[in-house]
């Protein structure tokens, strides 16, 4: 019997070997997809029960904060937003009904503790309770607070960053809404339907508007940094002139003649763009527009899903490349047609101008100052990042000095600050079949230490409306707010 | 060292662990730390050393593992029951102590576990008894579509706890009287062409009724093991009257099956048997016939019963949302696996899983009972899991030890389908926990809250205990041959 009694435990030994490989299937293998099921509410629940960190603003304001709600074993947190709804596009929000979006979700792992399992094993020893880390946040009260007031609920957005470190100051996106009563559902719908003005979408990041001639900055850049061009090249500013083969005209079919390219930035003179644009060529174009940080996802540390990618997308939406046949004049003017249209965000402008004022060089742009522990501790500091040499530093000098003479004495001059010289450029895009134009305004200031960059639109103005008329203002008045103080 | 001096040593990682768990229980709520908590763990140990030295008096030459790793699986339950409610903890301590009586005056009464021979006939018939009562009109009790409880006034208890018990003493005994004629010693073996008759015919036949009732490859597999092992077991020339109780104890299961409407028990039960029986006729061909006439039955009953068809579908898909959703559906085995997958490699520590919702009620249900496995892999982790299941191993290795020693048949078949069945329970509910097969309501030995089943595991312990102590005194009379 001994010869079974030795088999019986060797499948005793089977059969308990069956178990740990089971219990290891579900703890280790298949771990991630029970957790992705959507049966699965245990990381929502527990996450409910650990207080999450705060968002601060830059100067210690309070954006977000946990309120606890019940006590006990039985005590949850929920979100609270003090600021209404001046933060609501950049924080974003977070709750159990209604998932999170912004820096709430981009920041998740750090504002609601998450740990590794070796961290969650120290802790364990230390006898911490899991608490979320407090996210410092680059974002500038005074400068937010103008930028709302300066849109006035129009619809539209403003970003300002700071050229030598990436640091976003001010994220408005207008009109906006109070994350406080998002997880009602009655509020939700009512956002989420209304078609008009849509303001759950953050402007600054979500839409793919035309750029019209702030765009030429990209071009102005591409066409001095490969030398095809000085600042005091002449060029042929006639109008119309014929551009793959249809006439363009500029802008009230002023005819300028022989000017300097510097003069043709400061009154944004279409024919000459479309023909440098031309001259430059499709590759070198799209190769510049890459350094910019078009053609990929933003770098931003906010949500991959709420950023749009900017570049020129053909009329399927599709993001095209050199060999596609674009018309390039077009293009490069802000414009396009059904192969290829220029397509941007007002966060990837604003990268641009903050590159240009960089002398160049683009700086990965942030949301997140810094991560800290409820002991006060560090966890982690987030330097500037450089994210490419755009170009040589003398082309963006010389880029810089261009953009100047457009605030000095061109279409900008609104945008002009007693003090602080400016360096900008306007942009008007006809948007709808032409009956209502999409206005911008790119800047940085001071032009001799650039320390802030700013790119501001505003949706379907009236025909009559431009971005040195309606945007500028508003740019300056940020600009001032940003600068004045320091 | 002495065998009973290396068994008060084995006691030393269970004070560790007691005191261990219970400070880290502790340390993880401290607002209601008491000092009457705190004695928990004192009094667990002492009760533990007076056990030990209860056998040292009685059973001196007994395994000096087994206890140990029984006191251990115990005081892993105990913290684990704390952890989730502090006063079942309370209770469960309680049944500790009875269970400890229990288990003194097992051995105080039964010094020769060759007594139970006598008395097999009363034994197996209260056996088959206690599986009844949960049946009779008011004191049985229905618990998920399944009848395993009986209710006497506030007390509730699970006889089927005891009869498994019962069952293997029977089936022990018997065997031990009727292996020798169950077959024959020896059969004359056949030459190739008479091999490929006897069962080449068999399975023609087979192959013609799967394709003539369009049976399914499960279906078909079983019946040709079926057929093979029936053909091959007719030539062993069974008397009728020796298998005759032996198919009892099938219809039994079958009828358990029907009556108390629980899949896990009855494969525990039945797994028991066959075990038994491999052990006492060395035939694979009893094994393969009880097995597939079982499992045809299991199947069969799987689609009439609807409780043990809706285990069988919460089974094959537990995240089906109409199935989740439905009372008694596959809520609980999909959280069980919602639970493990939290625990990860390390799991996440003493106290840490969430079993509570915040507004109330539970997202675990029966966690302290059927799911107490599924808590302890989301504390502990793999790791802390695999430990258990090792700590298992280590205490059936020493049952089957037990067995390999001993010298006469009945101590071995006891030894054997006591540790089988124990085994097989530890299979089934961690099985049942971790979807290996559908999830019934069987207790995890030793660890799960519930009196009826710490009495009964007391009593098999015991019973372990007693063999072993014969045996291996039998062994040390014999001469100076190596024992551990």
């Amino acid at each position: 019997m001994n010869r079974q009694i030795v088999q019986l435990f060797g499948l005793t030994l089977i059969l308990f070997g069956i178990l740990i490989a089971f219990t290891s299937r579900w703890t280790v293998f298949e771990a991630a997809s029970l957790e992705d099921e959507t049966l699965n509410r245990r990381a929502l629940i527990e996450e409910q029960q650990v207080p999450r960190g705060l968002i601060l603003a830059r100067n210690g304001d309070v954006l977000a904060r946990s309120d606890p709600r019940g006590r006990g074993r039985r005590r949850v947190y929920v979100r609270s937003y003090p600021q209404g709804e001046t933060y609501a596009h950049a924080v974003g929000y977070s709750y159990i009904e209604r998932d999170r979006v912004g820096l709430e979700r981009s920041r998740n792992d750090a504002l609601s503790g998450k740990l590794n399992e070796f961290g969650t094993i120290f802790r364990e020893l230390a006898r911490q309770d899991r608490e979320g880390d407090d996210v410092v946040s680059t974002l500038d009260p005074a400068g937010q607070q103008t930028a709302i007031d300066a849109l006035a609920g129009r619809r539209g957005a403003i970003v300002a960053l700071e050229p030598a470190t990436g640091r976003v100051r001010v994220m408005v996106s207008s009109p906006s809404y109070d994350p406080n009563q998002i997880s009602d559902n009655a509020y939700f719908r009512e956002l989420a339907t209304d078609e008009e003005t849509r303001p759950l979408v953050n402007r600054t990041t979500q839409p793919r508007y035309q750029p019209g001639s702030t765009f030429k900055v990209v071009t102005a850049a591409a066409a001095l940094d490969s030398g095809k061009l000085t600042p005091e090249s002449i060029v042929d500013g006639s109008s119309p002139q014929t551009i793959s083969g249809v006439p363009l005209a500029n802008s009230g079919n002023v005819s300028y003649g022989p000017i300097t390219f510097t003069d043709a930035l400061t009154n944004s003179v279409n024919t000459v763009f479309a023909r440098v644009g031309e001259q430059v060529g499709r590759g070198t174009l799209l190769e510049y527009m890459d350094r910019f940080g078009f053609n990929r996802d933003p770098q931003l540390d906010y949500p991959d899903g709420e950023m749009e990618v900017s570049g020129i997308r053909n009329s399927a939406g599709r993001l095209v490349g050199a060999d596609d046949g674009f018309d390039v004049g077009r293009v490069a003017i802000g414009q396009g047609g059904s192969e290829g249209q220029i397509q941007v965000t007002p966060l990837q402008m604003a990268e641009v101008a903050a590159a240009v004022g960089n002398r160049g060089k683009l700086i990965r742009p942030r949301l997140t100052e810094r991560v800290v522990g409820k002991d006060g501790r560090v966890e982690e500091q987030i330097d500037p990042a450089e994210q490419s040499q755009v170009m040589k530093p003398e082309s963006a000098d010389q880029l810089a000095q261009m953009m100047s003479r457009v605030v000095e004495e061109g279409t900008g001059t609104a945008a002009a600050l007693s003090g602080i010289e400016v360096a900008g450029k306007t942009g008007t895009a006809e948007v709808r079949d032409g009956s209502l134009n999409q206005v911008w305004f790119i800047a940085f200031a001071p032009v001799e230490d650039p320390r802030m960059a700013i790119a501001v639109t505003l949706e379907d103005l009236p025909p009559g409306t431009s971005g040195g008329r309606d945007a500028a203002p508003l740019a300056a008045q940020v600009l001032q707010t940003l600068l004045g103080g320091s | 060292m002495s065998v009973r001096t290396r068994e008060l040593f084995g006691l030393i990682p269970v004070s560790l662990l007691v005191s261990a768990g219970f400070a880290a229980v502790l340390l993880s709520r401290t607002q209601d730390v008491s000092d009457l908590t705190a004695t928990y763990g004192v009094a667990f140990l002492g009760l533990c050393v007076f056990g030990h030295l209860f056998i040292r008096a009685r059973l001196p030459d007994a395994d000096p593992y087994l206890y140990p790793l029984g006191a251990l699986l115990a005081a892993f339950g105990l913290v684990m029951i704390y952890r989730i409610d502090a006063d079942l903890a309370r209770e469960q301590a309680q049944w500790f102590v009875i269970g400890l009586a229990l288990f003194c005056a097992t051995i105080y009464f039964l010094p020769d576990h060759h007594v139970l021979e006598r008395y097999r006939y009363t034994i197996a018939a209260a056996g088959i008894a206690l599986l009844m009562l949960p049946r009779m009109p008011g004191i049985g009790a229905q618990v998920n579509g399944a009848y395993l409880a009986v209710k006497l006034g506030p007390l509730q208890f699970q006889p089927a706890e005891f009869a498994k018990l019962a069952i293997i003493v029977f089936l022990a005994s018997y065997l031990r009287d009727v292996r020798d004629v169950l077959v024959r010693a020896r059969l004359k073996p056949l030459t190739v062409p008479q091999q490929a008759l006897l069962y080449g015919i068999p399975l023609l036949v087979v192959l013609l009724l799967v394709a003539a009732l369009g049976l399914g490859p499960v279906a078909a597999v079983l019946l040709a093991v079926f057929a093979l092992s029936v053909v091959s077991l007719v030539r062993e020339r069974p008397s009728l009257k020796h298998f005759g109780p032996l198919l009892l104890v099938w219809g039994l299961a079958m009828v358990m099956l029907l009556f108390i409407r629980d899949l896990g028990s009855s494969l525990m039960f039945f797994g028991g048997f066959l075990a038994l029986l491999y052990v006492a006729t060395a035939r694979l061909s009893i094994v393969g016939a009880g097995a597939t006439l079982f499992l045809g039955g299991a199947a069969y009953f799987a689609s009439t019963v609807s409780h043990v068809e809706k285990r069988v579908d919460t089974w094959l898909h537990p995240f089906d949302r109409e199935l989740y959703e439905a009372t008694g559906g596959s809520f609980q085995i999909a959280q069980s696996l919602f639970a493990q997958a939290d625990g990860g490699l390390f799991g996440q520590g003493f106290g840490e899983a969430l079993l509570e919702l915040p507004g109330g009620g539970t997202i675990l249900p029966a966690a302290h009972t059927d799911l107490i496995y599924a808590v302890i892999t989301d504390e502990l982790g793999l790791f802390g899991a695999a430990g258990l299941i090792l700590v298992y191993l280590l205490f059936c290795a020493r049952g089957f030890k037990t067995a390999l020693v001993a010298s006469d048949g009945f101590s071995k078949l006891l030894a054997t389908g006591l540790t089988a069945v124990f085994a097989l329970q530890v299979f089934v509910i961690v099985g049942g926990v971790t979807k290996v097969i559908p999830l019934t309501g069987v207790t995890l030995p030793f660890v799960s809250y519930g009196g009826s089943s710490i009495l009964a595991n007391m009593v098999l312990l015991a019973l372990l205990l007693i063999v072993s102590d014969h045996a291996r005194r039998d062994r040390g009379r014999m001469g100076p041959g190596g024992l551990v």
